[in-house]
């Protein structure tokens, strides 16, 4: 009894923590948002980059085959890189006169 | 009285001088020239002036020897058949391509692109082309290969040899058209974090995997060009746009103004070296 107990508790204590853990539609769709917004930014900066594209093409799809955990991943690595690509514009914006030939 | 004198003596000094040291070191187009001519001529002293708009080609001796044999048969004669052709056949209301250019279009590629001072903008050869035809009723060619890429080809054929004449009006917004065209140029962009100087500036001469890297200098000449990578022709719009992307940047539409001025800063570096177009490339 004492045993059945137990793992009855673990299987509780299991299921809560991967549910804490594991990502969610909601968690996706606000890692998505934020990945888009930043490679719109990317975009009026006329700097995107092909593969923050192409993250944000494959978190779309796992997230439309339920695959919540990549979806999320891939969005916060899409996210990333948009950020990156700002970055290099506006690093660019003034350093680009140090190669010039003179 | 001596006090007030050396007073004098520096403010003249600061208000006649300044202006002088600021215009002999601000950067100018003909400035910009005279540096870029001596770079590459520097960098290659061995390439005759003229050799430089052929590339990948003009760099060494045993890729001399493939660009004389390629030119026995270049792979761009289909393409200067068809150009020909497109620009000889009347468009439906009975004009043709001729009634759109200086000298009937041919014999014109070496001043395109040019500063139009009515729109304030850049206007290429490929502009020109499209504009032509919306002018007459037709439909524009796409800007990146096939009907573009043979109109073009053709025009760059009975151009061979002139020289590049690209002019900068006095006008703050040509200046500034071919200030952002060199912008554009040195600014490094995509994840591969490359400018088109990294390959062009920095690199010409080298491998980057099996291709040899062609300098900037006379890189516009050989426009448009058949390219074994591409398997066919490809306008100065596919070659800007592919570049991009293989830098993992995403591209601009094609003759987006940008492009445009990129084309108006590298044509004007190429001021005086002779139209070689159509060309072939690896």
């Amino acid at each position: 009894m004492r045993i059945m107990t137990l793992i009855v508790a673990s299987a509780a204590v299991c299921f809560a923590l991967s549910s804490a853990y594991a990502e969610t539609a909601e968690t996706f769709g606000a890692a998505y948002a934020k990945a888009e917004a930043a490679n719109k930014k990317a975009g009026e900066l006329r700097n995107q980059w092909t593969t923050t594209s192409a993250a944000l093409k494959d978190a779309k799809k796992a997230a439309d085959a339920g695959d919540f955990d990549a979806a999320t991943g891939l969005a916060k690595q899409a996210e990333a890189l948009a950020n990156a690509s700002i970055a290099q514009t506006q690093r660019e914006d003034k350093l680009w006169t140090e190669s010039e030939i003179r | 009285m001596v006090r007030y004198l050396i007073l004098l003596a520096t403010i003249v000094t600061f208000v006649v001088a300044r202006p002088l040291w600021a215009v002999s070191t601000a950067s100018s187009p003909e400035k910009d020239f005279t540096a870029f001519r001596n770079f590459f001529t520097s960098k290659f002293p061995k390439v005759p002036l003229n050799d430089f708009v052929n590339g990948p080609y003009s760099m060494n001796e045993d890729m001399r020897k493939q660009w004389i044999e390629k030119e026995d048969f270049p792979p761009y004669d289909f393409a200067l058949d068809h150009g020909k052709e497109l620009f000889e056949k009347p468009f439906k209301n009975g004009k043709t391509f001729a009634d759109c250019f200086a000298n009937k279009g041919i014999g014109v590629r070496q001043n395109y692109p040019y500063f139009d001072e009515k729109k304030n903008e850049v206007v290429t050869l490929e502009v020109a082309v499209n504009q032509c035809l919306e002018t007459n009723g037709e439909k524009p060619y796409s800007y990146m290969k096939d009907d573009m890429a043979a109109v073009t080809a053709y025009m760059a054929f009975t151009s061979r040899g002139k020289p590049f004449a690209i002019k900068i009006p006095k006008n703050p917004k040509a200046l500034e058209a071919y200030e952002n065209g060199k912008k554009y140029f040195y600014q490094r962009r995509g994840q591969l974090n490359f400018s088109c100087a990294s390959c062009h500036v920095q690199s010409p001469g080298e491998r980057i995997r099996a291709e040899v890297l062609a300098p900037a200098l006379g890189i516009l000449n050989a426009m448009p060009i058949y390219r074994s990578e591409w398997g066919g022709m490809g306008t100065i719009s596919r070659r800007f746009t592919s570049c991009n992307s293989q830098v993992r940047s995403v591209p601009l539409q094609p003759q987006d103004p940008e492009y445009r001025n990129l084309e108006y800063y590298l044509s004007y570096m190429a001021n005086g070296l002779p139209i070689s177009g159509p060309g072939a490339r690896p």
